[in-house]
């Protein structure tokens, strides 16, 4: 469900509008989502920002009947985890015909709405994907 | 570090319970395991109490000492009591929290209970609660629910394995099955393949029948050093191993998304502690919170090949009179699965199936028990071996 105050949401607006994660230089490996500990070397790991381009592979993926709460209007509807060409993976929906998707698939992003907070609340925006 | 025995158990019904409360389920589940053991409550020197999300199914929250207050331990008594959190797994780490307390010898006589209220509140309020134990950030936002997330864990294992639809319905054919002789049981029909197959699509390839349902429940054990165990019950149940392991919140992060890395480790951690190995296993309680889940479990605590649970579920391998039967109570699939209750609820099957009090759904000459409880999408994971053998 979509019910995320302003501020949470808008706390990860740039990473979620521009697919922007981090990096760790010390281990050369990539993170979407962002994160600012590097699982394989710690404290060592030298952070930095990183924009991913977006192009990636559906490594797996669901046809979702019974929606999420906020969702109901949207099914069915796809959600897929994406391997982006840098490695990291993310949870995110795939737009399109649920009979056209299949593992392995190559994607690209787009720019969509992803739902609101009721009939007058905030409108959030984020990445989906679309078969490239 | 002591060693621990189970003295006492108890569950309540699992079902939809409009005429009972939170309070009423866990009071009922702490009383009874007191009972079966014969224990004072002078005796009880701690409680734990496994409970995901009162604050959303029933907005209470300090749990704890709510508990410990209405089973009539707190006004008089003040016995120390410690709520859990661990997603689905609170249950089992409630239980692993309290076998650490006897371990150290910190306490002697402790409750470990689980309980979860779920139906106090509409369906989709309760699916968007447990969506709360996967990444809300990262997951919830993009309109993931648990079946989508356990969807995509099924999907690639069919995909990467040829893992079918059929062998998915097998499981909760044989969970159905097993619940029928479970006088606890939420379902206590049994159901066929075909009627898996045409259920309802909740999320591609997950069925509604693939689904574990949403319950109302409450279970409860109690622990004591097994040194004493025999001045309370001639039937002690021996903790031979625990082990607790976590993973990433999210399903995308993990090395293998068909692998639940948690159970792989905590299963590891609960063997080598107790010297056992998936061969000295006589049964198993897995988390089948969906189906796939129960064929995940079993491949990644040892007792098939990667790869071949569907197969080996088709078999019948892991039915009662099978290799190595699997979720004798139901499992989470026919049992029901009030998500704080349900990992002491496998532990109360496991003792009742070593004492050889399992009814028409024992396990001739169990001896060796195992639990396994999983929070998320497999960020937590909680396993316990069980022994009549001390």
């Amino acid at each position: 469900m979509i019910t995320m105050s302003v501020p949470r949401f808008w706390r990860k607006q740039i990473a979620r509008y521009n697919l922007v994660g981090t990096y760790c230089k010390t281990c050369n490996e990539y993170f979407y989502p962002p994160r600012n500990v590097c699982p394989t070397c710690r404290r060592d790991g030298q952070i930095g920002e990183h924009k991913f381009n977006g192009n990636g592979e559906l490594i797996t993926y669901t046809v979702i009947h019974t929606a999420a709460e906020g969702f109901e209007g949207q099914t069915p509807y796809v959600l897929g985890i994406v391997q982006l060409e840098e490695g990291p993976r993310l949870t995110s929906q795939i737009v399109g015909d649920p009979k056209e998707m299949h593992i392995g698939m190559k994607v690209r992003p787009v720019f969509r709405r992803l739902g609101q907070s009721g009939e007058r609340g905030m409108i959030y925006y984020g990445t989906k994907f679309v078969p490239a | 570090m002591r060693e621990v025995a189970i003295i006492g158990v108890k569950n309540t019904l699992f079902g939809e319970q409009w005429d009972r409360s939170f309070r009423d389920l866990v009071v009922e589940a702490g009383v009874g395991a007191v009972e079966d053991a014969g224990v004072a409550g002078e005796k009880i020197d701690s409680m734990f109490v496994g409970n995901m999300s009162g604050g959303q199914f029933v907005e209470q929250e300090h749990i704890g000492a709510l508990i410990a207050d209405y089973s009539g331990l707190a006004k008089n008594l003040h016995v120390p009591s410690t709520r859990v959190e661990a997603a689905c797994a609170s249950g089992g780490l409630a239980l692993r929290q309290a076998i650490c307390a006897v371990a150290s010898g910190m306490d002697d006589i402790v409750i470990a209970a689980g309980v979860e209220k779920m139906t106090d509140v509409p369906s989709s309020k309760a699916s968007s609660a447990l969506a709360a134990a996967a990444d809300r950030e990262w997951e919830g936002i993009m309109g993931a629910t648990f079946p989508g997330l356990y969807a995509m864990i099924a999907r690639m294992h069919m995909h990467k394995y040829g893992t079918t639809s059929e062998q998915l319905a097998e499981v909760a054919v044989k969970n159905h099955f097993n619940g029928q002789f479970n006088p606890i049981a939420q379902y206590r029909n049994t159901i066929t393949v075909d009627a898996v197959l045409s259920s309802i699509m909740v999320a591609d390839p997950l069925r509604i029948f693939d689904c574990s349902p949403i319950t109302d429940g409450a279970s409860a054990v109690i622990l004591a050093p097994a040194d004493i165990a025999h001045e309370y019950t001639d039937t002690p149940i021996y903790v031979k191993g625990t082990g607790q392991a976590s993973d990433t919140i999210a399903l995308h992060d993990r090395r293998d998304i068909t692998t639940l890395d948690a159970s792989v480790v905590a299963g590891r951690r609960a063997y080598e502690m107790a010297g056992l190995g998936p061969k000295d296993i006589d049964l198993v309680e897995v988390h089948d919170c969906f189906t796939i889940a129960e064929i995940c479990a079993i491949e990644d605590l040892g007792f098939v090949k990667k790869g071949e649970g569907g197969k080996v579920t088709q078999q019948g391998e892991t039915a009662i009179g099978g290799r190595i039967p699997v979720n004798t109570s139901g499992g989470l699939k026919a049992c029901g699965h009030p998500v704080g209750a349900t990992g002491i609820k496998q532990a109360v099957e496991i003792v009742q199936q070593l004492r050889g009090e399992a009814g028409k759904r024992q396990v001739d000459g169990a001896e060796v028990g195992m639990t396994h409880n999983v929070g998320g999408s497999g960020a937590t994971a909680v396993v316990h071996i069980f022994s009549r053998n001390r």
